[in-house]
């Protein structure tokens, strides 16, 4: 009886929650109500997973694309010059990127702000003296700072999934949306949808049917020079890695850090759990 | 079992002439080696010791993040992100800390239903319930206003959601509210106020803890069976029998933790506030932490008027009420026996209760529209009916199953299947202990 209570009574709650997920489901492809109309695409990452690592030509590769695409109107406040040396860059070659940059800085002894080259303790410089020249430069929104933003965006994965994710580790919901959005211009809008006007329609972005951005990447736009593809593709995924770094820089040492805490507790449990049978050998409990 | 007499004999000249002046050692003795627990304690009772170490590996990691922390709300966001970058391991403190209150209530959850399973608070254990939930209420306002201090979209928006509760109460909410917020909206006072409030609660906890370890050792642990400890042989001691058991339990959830820590250190966390408060911006969704979420369900299911209690209050009132019953279980179960083991339709309902509390969760992390209210709507109505009703009928009319003369006989009946245990070593404990 109490079994079978029981089964009927789970029943019941997958059937509601079945019931609630189709009802979402029924929607106008015109008048879409939830965003992103396309789940991000799952790329492969040399960084996800426990022996995740960065890729330091990748991230290299993804520099060059901040650097001559996005740095025009995206800051990266919290990502200093010195760091770049993750990157696989020498103290000379970052000290002479770091002086490509100009610094306002100041004030000097007379009291007066100045203009310097960049040295390697300096962050990136941002494109627009404060938010509001930022706002006013790009139609009303200011373009986000990118130092966080592979861990700032990442789309529901909803339930299964999420469960999965715990084994899985999948940590990459921000890459994979940084990556699916860059590619996901040049796609015609369902017929009948209304692109509010300065706005670009891109089925992947999180919060509507469009964005103020226009398509930031195109093929051939930037140089590479170890013979990689110069696509779209290749820009997105390069620079959605570059982002992952500049959001987790120490992601690797505690990825290592984890294997020997995991290994010591595997060590030590085994052999508590040893101590704990003998000790309870003679009591039944 | 308090009632048990010392039997602590110092034994080197340092430790007579502290039991002289202070009796320390004896109290650690007392309380830690010899003092007698329940054989029969399962790994359920592993989390009292669980969240001791998480209350002190929250309050060390805290320490060290308030030091580097800045809590004015032009600098707060990137201090915290100063400690990620530029501290020596400071990622490893936020994240301990960050994933730390989730473990902590991880923990907090199941040592809940651990007691509510083998009637736990039953007298005369109920002032030791009341204690653990006068702890949990503190830990959900640390765990509130520690959220609110990396100051992002859902720190900010969170902060803003749930001191507007307060503006619900009649007269005095406002007043309340104001308070709370040191202005008529979460901005620089709020942060500061809440700061300092994060570092004092958890020293309040770790003294309502000290009360709830008392209470404890007064009565001693409860067990499986719910059978009051008769005879020695019932009990093992302390030290080395709990002691390693415990040891053991923490080092399988210090992994798990860990897991946490290393490879998924945001999985528990929203990608929005890694994004920085902006008062002018709302997010799509504002969801607090996973450990509020039933309650945040049970909140927005109330969405219509009743009388004079308008749908706002009505919710508010839900969700403090959903904690209230809490503290009257000792007097809603009505039942004679404690333990669910011997109770088959409370047993049902208790993981019903389970399930429901999960649904509940799971709905407080979704929109608040279409059939998901409505659904959260019966899920707050068993909630509250799992109390008021069921745990008071029950208790009355149920037939318990036949309960074992005693702890020993229950263990004994238990082994007797076959467990490889010879049945002279069952008199062990007595020359052990």
């Amino acid at each position: 009886m109490k079994k079978i209570l029981t089964s009927l009574a789970l029943i019941g709650l997958v059937a509601a929650g079945t019931a609630a997920i189709a009802a979402e489901e029924g929607h106008n492809a015109a008048a879409p109500t939830h965003f992103p109309i396309n789940e991000p695409k799952e790329m492969s990452w040399s960084f996800t997973g426990p022996f995740g690592t960065y890729d330091k030509a990748q991230l290299q590769r993804g520099l060059k694309v901040y650097k001559e695409v996005c740095s025009a109107c995206h800051s990266m406040n919290l990502v200093a010059f010195r760091t770049l040396s993750d990157l696989g860059y020498s103290e000379a070659q970052i000290k002479s990127l770091a002086a490509t940059y100009t610094i306002h800085d100041g004030p000097n002894d007379a009291g007066d702000m100045f203009d310097r080259p960049g040295k390697p303790s300096d962050h990136f410089p941002a494109p627009f003296a404060n938010e509001e020249a930022a706002a006013a430069a790009n139609g009303g929104a200011a373009p986000p700072d990118m130092s966080l933003l592979a861990k700032a965006r990442g789309v529901e994965r909803g339930f299964p999934q999420f469960v999965f994710d715990i084994f899985t580790q999948y940590d990459a919901g921000g890459p994979d949306y940084i990556h699916s959005l860059l590619t996901g211009y040049d796609q015609t809008p369902p017929a009948g949808m209304v692109i509010p006007e300065g706005t670009h329609y891109n089925p992947y972005f999180m919060s509507g049917v469009s964005l103020k951005m226009p398509k930031p990447l195109s093929d051939g736009q930037v140089t590479y020079d170890d013979g990689s593809p110069q696509t779209v593709d290749q820009y997105a995924r390069d620079v959605a890695s570059f982002l992952a770094w500049a959001a987790e820089p120490h992601m690797e040492d505690r990825k290592k850090t984890g294997f020997r805490v995991l290994f010591f507790l595997l060590v030590f449990g085994a052999l508590v759990y040893m101590t704990k049978r003998r000790v309870w050998a003679d009591v039944a409990h | 079992m308090s009632e048990g007499h010392s039997t602590y004999t110092p034994k080197t000249g340092i430790e007579r002439w502290f039991d002289a002046r202070m009796p320390l050692p004896r109290l650690i003795y007392d309380s830690f080696v010899a003092y007698p627990v329940p054989r029969n304690l399962n790994y359920m009772w592993t989390f009292g010791g669980i969240l001791s170490i998480m209350l002190v590996s929250q309050i060390l990691t805290g320490i060290v993040l308030a030091m580097h922390y800045t809590s004015d709300t032009n600098l707060a966001f990137d201090s915290v992100e100063k400690i990620m970058r530029d501290v020596n391991s400071g990622w490893l403190l936020r994240y301990m800390h960050a994933n730390g209150a989730s473990f902590f209530f991880i923990a907090v959850y199941l040592h809940i239903f651990r007691g509510l399973f083998y009637g736990s608070y039953k007298a005369p254990r109920e002032l030791l319930w009341i204690l653990g939930c006068i702890i949990y209420l503190l830990m959900m306002a640390t765990g509130f206003m520690g959220y609110v201090l990396p100051w992002g979209q859902m720190s900010f928006w969170g902060a803003t959601v749930i001191t507007g509760f307060f503006s619900a109460i009649p007269l005095v909410g406002n007043w309340i509210q104001q308070l709370l917020l040191g202005g008529f909206a979460v901005d620089d006072p709020t942060l500061n106020r809440f700061f300092a409030l994060h570092y004092l609660l958890p020293f309040m906890i770790a003294g309502v803890v000290v009360l709830h370890i008392w209470a404890l050792h007064v009565v001693g642990q409860s067990n499986p069976t719910g059978i009051e400890v008769k005879s020695k042989t019932d009990t093992v001691a302390f030290t080395p029998y709990a002691t390693i058991k415990d040891a053991f339990g923490m080092i399988v959830f210090l992994f798990i933790f860990a897991y946490f820590i290393f490879f998924l250190p945001n999985y528990l966390g929203h990608a929005d506030n890694y994004i920085v408060a902006n008062p002018l911006k709302t997010p799509a969704h504002i969801v607090p932490e996973w450990y509020f979420l039933p309650f945040y369900a049970i909140l927005r299911a109330i969405t219509f008027n009743v009388g004079p209690i308008n749908s706002k209050l009505g919710g508010v009132l839900c969700m403090f009420g959903a904690i209230v019953m809490l503290f009257l279980v000792p007097w809603l179960d009505t039942s004679k026996v404690r333990s669910a083991v011997y109770r088959p339709w409370y047993k049902l309902f208790f993981w019903l209760f389970v399930a429901d509390a999960i649904l509940l969760g799971w709905l407080g992390s979704q929109p608040a529209e279409g059939s998901y209210v409505f659904m959260a709507q019966m899920a707050t109505l068993f909630y509250f009916a799992f109390f008021l009703i069921i745990m008071p009928v029950l208790g009355l009319i149920e037939t318990p199953r036949r309960l074992p003369n005693s702890i020993t006989e229950a263990v004994l009946e238990k082994n007797k299947g076959g467990s490889g245990h010879p049945a002279g070593a069952t008199a062990a404990p007595q020359t052990k202990g």
